[in-house]
């Protein structure tokens, strides 16, 4: 099934796009409030809170150029050393710059 | 618990306060937005178009994903195929945000959830693993990632010349240096680093032999189930407890 691009198909597009991501938004959240939240359940939520963004970071990384990866070592390095969010993301994105100045 | 109780109370201080955290963040989503309006006039949408896909979607990567498959006409099944699995990752965010979201009126819940982004939810997710409860920053934070999305994609769809190559100042790494940020922010024990390497290697996996754009929520429900495998030992009685109970009733 196709939609061609005309002004009423556009915005068909962009009302099924609305609507599969506010499903993303809502489902979650929506299928949570049927789940009883035992330990084991939180014990999960959390894990997997902070695995998505290692999970969105990791193939970044692997897929990157050279500047990406130097960004995310230096936000990285930086992170761990003074824990200071602004300056180490300020770093890492100067950091690509940089490497693809010179590269 | 009773239903008609909602002990969260959002309070308009601290939303004001989160929207004015996430500012400097927002000006390099305004920078995203605009590659993000340039990309689409080029792809012979119209200017109000492309700023009502901003204003109604609001989840950058999918609306590029789309623009990519852009033509004279538009395949249905693979563009809702493509918008679900790249976004399908709110599923998780949002499951994520329930223990603090279930104390909230549905009605605010679900208005907060559509301004559910990356950045305003790693800062709750990051907030809720240090103790504290931060829904503000979802109303607040998303509200200025929100508006800068839109003002971005208004600049580039008009003045895309502006930008041509945000590449080359970094600008695609904003995202990733802020999650990487956020992520080394959090607790950290060896029940998470060993979640951490599942969910790594894992979404590496797929990333190599599954579907595109399913790596993130197989990598993140990979470092889920260790967590639901392995419990941190805290009041190791109660714990264990419900392990059994939990074993009974599976009986």
């Amino acid at each position: 099934m196709t939609i061609e691009t005309t002004t009423t198909g556009i915005l068909a597009l962009i009302a099924i796009m609305t609507v599969v991501t506010l499903a993303t938004r809502f489902g979650g959240v929506f299928i949570m409030s049927f789940v009883r939240i035992s330990p084991r359940i939180e014990s999960f939520i959390n894990t997997m809170a902070s695995s998505v963004l290692i999970a969105i970071i990791v193939p970044m990384a692997f897929s990157g150029d050279t500047g990406a990866v130097a960004a995310l070592a230096v936000t990285a390095a930086l992170m761990l050393a003074f824990r200071k969010p602004l300056p180490a993301i300020g770093a890492g994105i100067a950091a690509a710059g940089l490497v693809r100045y010179w590269v | 618990m009773s239903v008609a109780s909602y002990s969260y109370k959002l309070q308009p201080r601290k939303v004001r306060l989160e929207f004015f955290r996430l500012l400097p963040i927002s000006l390099f989503v305004v920078a995203f937005g605009a590659a993000f309006g340039l990309a689409a006039t080029q792809k012979g949408l119209p200017p109000l178009d492309a700023i009502l896909m901003s204003t109604t979607v609001f989840a950058g990567a999918s609306q590029f994903a789309a623009i990519d498959m852009w033509g004279n006409q538009v395949s249905v099944l693979p563009l809702i195929a493509v918008v679900f699995a790249i976004n399908s990752r709110h599923l998780l965010m949002g499951a994520s945000l329930y223990p603090m979201l279930k104390d909230v009126s549905p009605g605010r819940r679900y208005g907060l959830l559509l301004l559910l982004t990356d950045a305003n939810w790693a800062v709750s997710a990051q907030d809720y693993q240090n103790g504290k409860r931060n829904l503000e920053v979802i109303l607040g934070g998303g509200l200025v990632l929100w508006l800068a999305w839109i003002v971005g994609t208004w600049l580039g769809v008009y003045f895309g010349g502006l930008l041509q190559n945000p590449k080359s100042l970094g600008l695609d790494m904003v995202l990733g240096c802020f999650l990487l940020a956020m992520a080394l922010g959090g607790k950290k024990s060896p029940r998470v680093l060993v979640a951490w390497t599942v969910a790594g290697l894992a979404s590496l996996a797929a990333w190599q032999w599954l579907p595109p754009n399913t790596h993130v929520v197989v990598g993140a429900l990979a470092g889920g189930a260790i967590g639901f495998f392995w419990l941190e030992h805290q009041g190791t009685e109660a714990t264990d407890e419900t392990a059994a109970a939990e074993e009974g009733a599976a009986q």
